[in-house]
């Protein structure tokens, strides 16, 4: 039986990031003033330091731009899931985000492989974004 | 103000359960201050690079433990915390104390002590070194990291599972003449692909182990008269990168690795084509690649193929990179490993060192923290 997973507190620059996953929402950030786009979300633009900044919902699709399967948990919270495979997703908004890839055989995993995201809940209070194949 | 390494030391890296952080800190830096004929009652400062000593041991105020233990309970002592980089950075403070004028013999130590504690608690205590907040969700592991960072590089340049495992055969063929070293027996690329899976692509032979151990350099503003060769501070550079894993643009090159030995050759005034010999950060097969194309060592994409064909082996390259071993070999106590990279170049420009390359006048220290988080990039020359 694997211990609990390690939850993020909800508080600081992630929380809203968090609250908007547990919505059903991806978010990312949009500067108003320099148009960069933060990913998570930050108290001011990591390009032009502005305040300006406006959460954005991304659609949740992407490609894969690289992964690995894990067959040791690195930690012990994730032991009864291994092998599992982590991915960074290039979303369609210009936006890479770290994740976990389900409903996927490690074998079939491609890099430029389309996904969609998907949103789990670890606990009653916590969400996090996963991803998939897509359905297409 | 000319700057000089006039003494290092290092405990053997491996397994040292019955030792803690302290003591390990005072008998490499015991022994440094030894080695450069400097008397305790001198040292001005000292700076203890250490990555997991709250976490693991619960234990704070670890510099004046240091201090005191080494019979110096007054001069200021500074902890630093950089994840694999800590010893690296701790050199760059030391450097920098000596540069300003502020010390005229400045004490660097890395230490670490992680096999007292379980494997389970280490790993999770490593993972400390990611963005923990947020990619720590994922259960995302370091060698998972820097799977997805083989991963990208087979995509963008077709670097080989064959060209990566070759670095672990060199590391380990270099290893076997170092007594300091965890690890003294070769390995062979089927050895190395055979080896149990951890984070694809990489297997167990890929990953460097959990160990113990410490390093210690003293840096002066005198030039050493010791009989061995004195050892300049030519440079000693440090950057930042993206510490969070969705930052990184390109996975294939770590920011702070290039901005750091861009600023070093500059300070130098030296390009790498000038360098006879490297210690870098193989904390991973693939790491070893990236850094060489990072460092300017080898062509963008090559370097798979170029270490392959041993251009960066001992009798065989022009250039040695990692002539101790590496952390494939040495073991990778995490906050000693900058340090005892220079331990390493600077018998290697004595003259001194087990496995010697000949005619070294110049060589390189590269430490690198979390995942690219930061870097120090530390050029030493036979003055
Ligand atoms: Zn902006």
């Amino acid at each position: 039986m694997a211990a609990t997973k390690p939850i993020p507190t909800l508080r600081g620059e992630e929380k809203v990031y968090f609250e908007e996953a547990k919505n059903g929402r991806l978010v990312y950030q949009l500067c108003r003033d320099c148009a960069q786009r933060i990913f998570y979300p930050r108290t001011v633009c990591t390009n032009c330091m502005s305040e300006n900044l406006e959460y954005v919902a991304s659609a949740g699709k992407g490609t894969i731009y690289s992964f690995t399967t894990l067959h040791v948990p690195g930690h012990p919270e994730f032991a009864d899931d291994v092998p599992y495979t982590v991915v960074l997703v290039d979303l369609e908004e210009g936006v890479r985000v770290l994740a976990d890839l389900v409903d996927c055989d490690p074998d079939d995993v491609k890099v430029g492989m389309s996904v969609e995201v998907l949103f789990e809940a670890v606990t009653e209070d916590f969400t996090v974004p996963r991803f998939r194949p897509s359905a297409q | 103000m000319n700057v000089y390494v006039a003494g290092t030391a290092m405990t053997t890296f491996g397994r040292h359960p019955e030792a803690n952080t302290v003591e390990l800190a005072v008998e490499a830096g015991r022994a440094a201050l030894e080695e450069a004929g400097v008397q305790p009652e001198d040292v001005d400062t000292v700076y203890v690079g250490n990555f997991l000593g709250q976490s693991l041991h619960h234990q704070g105020v670890l510099a004046s433990l240091v201090a005191r233990g080494l019979g110096l309970p007054f001069v200021p002592a500074t902890a630093v915390e950089g994840a694999c980089a800590s010893a690296g950075i701790a050199l760059r403070h030391a450097v920098m104390s000596c540069r300003v004028g502020d010390a005229r013999v400045a004490l660097a130590i890395g230490t670490e002590q992680l096999t007292a504690s379980p494997v389970p608690e280490v790993t999770r205590g490593l993972a400390e070194a990611m963005d923990r907040e947020t990619d720590g969700a994922t259960g995302l592991t370091f060698p998972g990291f820097f799977g997805l960072v083989a991963q990208a590089h087979e995509t963008r340049y077709g670097t080989t599972r064959e060209q990566t495992a070759s670095v672990v055969v060199k590391n380990r063929r270099h290893g076997r003449h170092n007594p300091l070293a965890m690890f003294r027996e070769e390995v062979t690329v089927d050895d190395v692909l055979g080896s149990r899976p951890i984070a694809d692509p990489l297997r167990l032979y890929d990953c460097s182990p959990i160990s113990d151990g410490a390093a210690a350099a003293v840096v002066t503003v005198d030039r050493p008269t010791t009989a061995q060769s004195a050892v300049e501070v030519l440079a000693c550079e440090q950057a930042s990168g993206p510490a969070s894993i969705s930052d990184i643009e390109d996975l294939t090159s770590f920011p702070a690795t290039t901005s750091a030995s861009t600023c070093a050759y500059a300070r130098a005034g030296i390009t790498a084509a000038d360098l006879q010999v490297v210690e870098l950060h193989d904390c991973f097969s693939v790491a070893e690649i990236v850094d060489c194309e990072d460092l300017g060592l080898l062509p963008r994409g090559e370097a798979g193929a170029a270490i392959t064909d041993g251009a960066t082996t001992f009798d065989v390259g022009k250039l040695v990179v990692n002539p101790s071993g590496g952390l494939l070999s040495r073991g990778h106590p995490v906050g000693a490993t900058g340090l005892a990279q220079i331990h390493e170049i600077t018998a290697q420009l004595r003259g001194t060192a087990a496995q010697q390359v000949e005619g070294a006048e110049l060589g390189m220290a590269h430490n690198l923290g979390g995942c690219g988080a930061s870097a120090t990039v530390t050029i030493l020359g036979r003055a």
